[in-house]
């Protein structure tokens, strides 16, 4: 009897074992499979391609993308980072002002290729330490702020196209001879962005930021503001931008150019892809060289970087994610699928092919690599600023306040550099 | 007594013991309760679940807004802020003159109080004087009433996003609005450019978003009004005018208080169909205190959380004391 005991005890006793050996595998596993995961962010939808592309190229790693909103980007990211929370991989707008939520990658990815391909880009990603040699991130392509015409109507008005130098003023000044000539509502428009307004400001000879990272707020940027609200009282701009809204909100009517109601719009080159998709050859456009001002020709260099953050816990990962972006053919046909313009140097070299687009983007791709060289040294400071997006919202509010006669503009820049310091005070404390 | 009747009776009293079978074992726990605190604190330990939850839920965040009040940062995590005492108050309350926001530390907070000021008297008034006309006439034996009263509550169902679109879809420059000027000869109107404009028409459109949950409490209370007194007003051959200021009113003053109470409320925390409709502009024009508060807390970079959190209690307080006073007056309305 006893004989027939034991074995069946020892046998439950295997069979419980082999169960609990079998679960702890399992556990170790589905632990390795979390081991292997990030979530990845952006605002593009085809950086899916590239996620799954990684996935296939290192079995057992799983990157979970999300798609989000740009407004999500400027507004949850940063809430969500002050809570240690949020993705381990994201698209940032915001550079500067996010750097210290960064991880740095230097461990995990060949920091001398970074240093090589992407240089000067990666020093607004180290925000307030400009001197450390931190790799933050990558930015593979940049996005330029920038003037597009519309050449029919320049043409049904025989006017002649200002040409390469001229200033804001003569643009103004021509828009509304074309405008009038063609009976076309707007002559000239600029989306509702303090970034935008950098490029008039800066042109005006503003320099916005000093060594120190305080605001500066001097007679380049009252001259371009007092010049910005003119256009608005004498109709060469619309009110319905600026002067609609309150705030920082940020707005854009790029619609009215492609709908050919707009003779001259101030943009930026993310809109190629749209003005190729959406007007292709209805009517003749193309992006000019950068209006003047007293100062200078200018654009606002811009655009998202990727950035993998200190919270993650899979930094190896994340990194490595960050390096397979950062790979020629990865930003090859990234770039490809947007019209976007390269930073990274060899493409810079080799150039890019955008596959299925037509002459008229290539040219205006070709007009927007042309201001890289012309950008001044206070463009890239501004844009580096940790309180560059605080100085921005600001300028958008008050000038918006200017429109509607509640402040003048003495009172406006005052206002503009207190909102600054505020913010400056607020984040030292 | 038949069989059905006696069965009935068997399962009414086995499910009567099932039912107070939990009842029965509370027993030994509640009369210990009794005697180990006493008839007079034992109602303490019913209410407690509730305590807890609105503890949770509405004494921590207030505890929680006054310790980032009183912090300074652009940190999230209260461990990582520091201390800055009543400077958060200092910066939102210092002015030269408060007749002039231009010359206050914070003028949008001002120009936003102000705004509020202007903006919640006006809207409460036109939004109870709108849902009360609006639930008379529907109180009437009309044609179509139910799809009449279907049609005005139907933007209470709408979310505050969807109703701002389609308004801003009207009134912009090429909206439906000026569409149809244009189409009958008129030059176009810039409906939300002009400051006063944009400010009239918040004042319409988020009356016109809320009047009918408005409507249709008034319409309850109108409901509730006795028939008879009508029909003894009718024979007494009283004027409509008459019988609305002596029976209609006077009886629905309690449900007014109501309504009064809700829309102040609700009027001074506006903030959805405005941002989406103005962003608070055009300057500061149609700019009100929530929104302030979002745009001070979450949506300018660095988030100044104090700062934020110093105007929504001030503006807490003012509420906290504005509901008091219609507490008092509503406690006065039923000893009427």
């Amino acid at each position: 009897m006893t004989g027939n005991v034991l074995p069946s005890t020892l046998l439950k006793f295997r069979l419980v074992l082999r169960g609990a050996f079998a679960l702890a595998i399992a556990v170790w596993l589905s632990g390795v499979a979390r081991a292997q995961e990030i979530t990845v962010q952006h605002i593009d939808a085809d950086v899916k391609v590239l996620t799954d592309k990684f996935m296939k190229e290192h079995p057992g790693t799983k990157v979970n993308f999300r798609l989000v909103s740009y407004q999500s980007i400027l507004e949850s990211l940063p809430v969500q980072l002050g809570s240690g929370q949020g993705p381990d991989v994201s698209m940032v707008g915001d550079w500067g002002g996010l750097s210290r939520y960064y991880l740095d990658l230097r461990p995990y990815v060949d920091a001398g290729y970074f240093e090589r391909e992407f240089g000067s880009v990666l020093v607004p990603m180290r925000g307030m330490d400009r001197k450390g040699n931190a790799i933050n991130g990558m930015s593979g392509s940049m996005t330029l702020n920038g003037a597009f015409v519309n050449l029919t109507l320049f043409k049904q008005a025989r006017e002649p196209l200002p040409k390469s130098g001229a200033t804001w003023d003569d643009w103004a000044a021509a828009a509304v001879r074309v405008a009038k000539a063609t009976r076309t509502e707007i002559p000239m428009e600029m989306d509702r962005s303090g970034h935008r307004f950098a490029s008039l400001a800066i042109s005006y000879g503003a320099k916005l930021v000093d060594d120190e990272g305080y605001p500066v707020i001097d007679e380049g940027l009252k001259t371009a503001i007092r010049t910005f609200v003119d256009w608005h009282r004498n109709g060469t701009m619309p009110m319905d931008l600026w002067g609609a809204v309150g705030g920082a909100t940020h707005r854009d009517n790029f619609q009215d150019f492609m709908n050919g109601k707009v003779v001259f719009y101030f943009g930026g080159s993310w809109a190629l892809f749209k003005m190729d998709s959406a007007v292709g050859e209805l009517f003749e456009w193309a992006v000019v060289d950068a209006p003047c001002g007293i100062s200078s020709c200018t654009v606002m260099p811009g655009g998202g970087a990727m950035v993998a953050f200190k919270h993650t816990k899979q930094p190896r990962l994340a990194a490595q994610f960050i390096a397979f972006l950062a790979r020629e053919d990865n930003m090859r046909e990234a770039m490809g699928r947007h019209t976007n313009i390269p930073v990274a140097t060899t493409l810079v070299k080799t150039g890019v092919d955008y596959p299925g687009t037509s002459e008229r983007v290539r040219e205006a791709l070709a007009s927007f690599t042309r201001q890289v060289p012309k950008i001044p040294k206070d463009a890239y400071a501004f844009q580096g600023w940790r309180f560059q997006r605080a100085a921005m919202n600001s300028m958008t509010t008050r000038i918006s306040q200017v429109l509607s006669n509640e402040l003048d503009v003495d009172t406006a820049a005052a206002f503009i550099k207190k909102d600054v310091l505020l913010a400056i005070q607020a984040a030292k404390r | 007594m038949n069989a059905a009747s006696r069965l009935n009776d068997k399962l009414v009293r086995f499910l009567w013991s099932v039912a107070s079978l939990p009842a029965r074992g509370m027993e030994p726990v509640m009369a210990g309760l009794q005697r180990a605190l006493g008839v007079g604190r034992l109602p303490w330990v019913f209410l407690l679940p509730n305590l807890t939850i609105i503890a949770m839920f509405s004494a921590l965040p207030v505890l929680i807004n006054i310790l980032y009040s009183i912090t300074g940062s652009d940190n999230l995590y209260p461990g990582d802020r520091h201390f800055v005492g009543l400077s958060n108050y200092e910066t939102l309350l210092s002015c030269e003159s408060y007749l002039d926001p231009s010359t206050c530390s914070r003028d949008l907070f001002w120009r936003a109080v102000r705004n509020t000021l202007v903006f919640v008297p006006i809207q409460v008034t036109v939004m109870v004087a709108f849902a009360l006309g609006t639930a008379l006439a529907l109180n009437r034996k009309i044609r179509a009433r139910g799809f009449f009263r279907g049609i005005f509550f139907f933007p209470v169902m709408l979310s505050p996003v969807v109703v701002a679109m389609t308004w801003v879809w009207l009134l912009q420059r090429d909206g439906a609005l000026n569409g149809m000027i244009g189409a009958i000869g008129f030059d176009r109107v810039s409906w939300l450019t002009d400051s006063a404009r944009a400010f009239k028409w918040s004042i319409f459109v988020t009356v016109w978003a809320h009047m009918g949950f408005y409507m249709i409490i008034l319409l309850a209370g109108l409901q509730s009004i006795p028939a008879d007194i009508y029909e003894a007003a009718k024979m007494d051959r009283a004027t409509p005018w008459r019988v609305f200021r002596r029976i209609t009113l006077p009886l629905l003053k309690p449900v007014l208080l109501v309504v009064f109470i809700l829309a102040v409320i609700r009027s001074v925390q506006t903030f959805d169909e405005i941002y989406i409709l103005t962003g608070g502009g055009p300057g500061s024009a149609t700019k009100l205190i929530v929104h302030y508060i979002y745009e001070t807390g979450f949506a300018v970079m660095p988030r100044n959380y104090g700062l934020a959190a110093a105007a929504s209690l001030l503006l807490g307080l003012v509420l906290f004391i504005f509901t008091a006073i219609q507490m008092r007056l509503s406690k006065g309305g039923r000893n009427d």
